[in-house]
């Protein structure tokens, strides 16, 4: 009899037990999304108050200086410039890097040639090298060639980067098949042609998860325009942001909006793609796996 | 070098000397892994851990959590240096005042050597833990079901399932999570320029921003070159451990060499 009256009452207490962990589980996701975002409250709420009310007081609510604000912003800096300057930099810059650095996973990845595996060495190790290492002797050729104040040395060298080729080989090597690109030579069609109608269709997911990453990592870009870039009609978005902030009256409220504004396009990029980049990361190492 | 007329002086091995010699340089190497242990651990915690919460099945929103999650890599390092910098300032600081509300003293973050290490790898931590979520998801989407099947008709109970399971089967991803952050950590730059402007002792200068401050704000191009082929030193021998870390890692667990690929 005991056993009987005390099954259901256990079975309760298990089923409420796992009730009270999922809610802790929840709430504690929850919480560390609410720190992710965060930052981004502040920003958006601070771009409503004036300075004043910037530095003396937690802000939770929005105020009504957001028009203000703004209008203070484009009279500091010239704000469609940035934008555009950003934007034609991040574009140009991941487009190149994306197709370059495609073409040289696929070599290291299906051709075999002499100091193959060097050269793969030598792009692993590069990997590894913070990029500030070589500023001075980069600044210095840069100076040399006159190019400061030019788009060229920041574009140009960007299609080096060794760890996009370094994942586009991995990707490569497990995600296409030899016998395509055979078939494809027995059918007669040339290297380039190759490359353009079979590799850069099979890669799509590959490319566009580093290619918005790509985008990201050039749109925040700082130190390279930083020392490149004295014209102030060549600065990017966040150079001229950081301007604000340095001139003798640090002006928050107008700096905020100008943050959220250089913030907001990669979020949209970001949620359209994160569903193409979450799948390919997890189907990739599926396949693999 | 000097910097005013750009004319070259030989001065022999006198900036390497100098170098190997020179306290803040072994100093900053000190900064720079303390602050990146100071960030690995509980950004590798939280990530695993919500990576496991977030695979159970009556998990909801997933997705937009994960969204969520990376949106403070898409930030720029100067608005994280910002807004850390305002949030930990003192007195009257966002933190601060939570502090104070509590009844407690304000405390002053910038000029406690720790305390200003631990903001700043919080900040780190806070910017990349996203990103190893998806690392850690793809390594969880790979672990087959029916082995966990197969261990619940066992009785394994959930921390059994964990550690004796996921772990061990995950363990090339965690590895490859633990090279990459070592490698980004040693190169850790604007979150130390830009959190702190001021940290007694120098406690917050990693080994990027010594070369950085010796070359582009004390003027000494020559001696930050120097320190530039110190650190690569430094940055190799790290690189060559993690090299063999993996390879023996490969060897071993067949399933992994194949999964660490991924990116």
């Amino acid at each position: 009899m005991k056993n009987i009256k005390n099954q259901p009452k256990e079975a309760i207490r298990a089923i409420m037990l796992k009730r009270f962990l999922h809610i802790l589980i929840y709430l504690f996701s929850f919480a560390v999304a609410l720190t992710a975002f965060y930052p981004f409250l502040v920003m958006i709420v601070s771009s409503t108050h004036d300075t004043y009310n910037i530095v003396a007081k937690i802000n939770i609510l929005p105020g009504d200086q957001l028009v203000r604000n703004f209008n203070r912003l484009t009279q500091y800096i010239n704000l469609r410039r940035g934008f555009l300057n950003s934007l034609f930099l991040a574009v140009v810059t991941s487009v190149v890097q994306i197709y370059f650095t495609a073409m040289a996973g696929y070599a290291f990845s299906k051709f075999k040639f002499k100091g193959q595996n060097l050269l793969f060495g030598v792009v692993l190790v590069a990997m590894m090298i913070p990029g500030q290492i070589s500023i001075i002797g980069f600044y210095k050729q840069i100076q040399d060639m006159g190019l400061i104040n030019n788009y060229i040395p920041i574009i140009i060298p960007a299609i080096a980067d060794c760890f996009a080729v370094f994942f586009y080989k991995q990707f490569l090597d497990s995600g296409l098949p030899n016998e395509l690109v055979e078939a494809a030579i027995a059918d007669g069609a040339k290297e380039i042609t190759i490359f353009h109608r079979l590799v850069i269709p099979i890669m799509k997911p590959a490319l566009v998860t580093k290619g918005v990453m790509s985008f990201i990592g050039s749109w925040n870009s700082y130190l390279k325009p930083l020392i490149l870039l004295n014209d102030k009609d060549k600065m990017t978005l966040p150079l001229m942001i950081a301007t604000v902030r340095d001139s003798t009256h640090a002006d928050f409220g107008a700096q905020y909006i100008g943050m959220v504004i250089s913030v907001i396009p990669l979020v949209i990029i970001f949620i359209f793609s994160s569903r193409i980049i979450m799948n390919n990361i997890s189907v990739g190492s599926a396949i693999k796996g | 070098m000097d910097p005013l007329t750009g004319n070259l002086n030989n001065i022999g091995f006198e900036n390497y000397k100098r170098l190997f010699t020179s306290v803040y340089f072994y100093r900053s190497i000190y900064n720079t892994l303390l602050i990146w242990i100071m960030s690995i651990i509980p950004q590798l915690t939280i990530a695993f851990l919500l990576a496991l919460f977030m695979q159970n099945k009556w998990f909801r929103g997933r997705s937009f959590l994960r969204n969520i999650y990376c949106f403070p890599n898409l930030v720029t390092s100067v608005t994280i240096g910002l807004l850390f910098g305002s949030l930990f300032s003192y007195p009257g600081g966002a933190i601060n005042n939570i502090i104070s509300a509590l009844g407690m003293e304000q405390v002053d973050f910038q000029n406690h050597q720790m305390l200003a290490r631990m903001v700043i790898a919080l900040a780190i931590c806070w910017k990349n833990f996203g990103f190893n979520i998806i690392f850690f998801t793809a390594g969880l989407n790979s672990v087959s079901e029916d082995v966990y099947e197969a261990a619940k008709v066992d009785g394994a109970n959930t921390w059994h399932r964990v550690t004796k399971i996921t772990m061990p089967l995950i363990k090339p991803i965690l590895v490859y999570v633990f090279i990459t952050s070592i490698i980004g950590g040693l190169q850790m730059f604007d979150e130390s320029k830009l959190v702190f402007t001021n940290v007694p002792g120098d406690a917050t200068t990693t080994m990027v921003k010594y070369l950085y401050d010796a070359s582009f704000v004390r003027l000494q191009f020559g001696y930050g070159a120097a320190a530039s082929y110190g650190i690569f030193l430094i940055i190799s021998i790290f690189s060559v451990i993690a090299f063999y870390l993996t390879r023996n890692k490969s060897e071993t667990v067949e399933v992994g060499s194949k999964r660490r690929r991924m990116r």
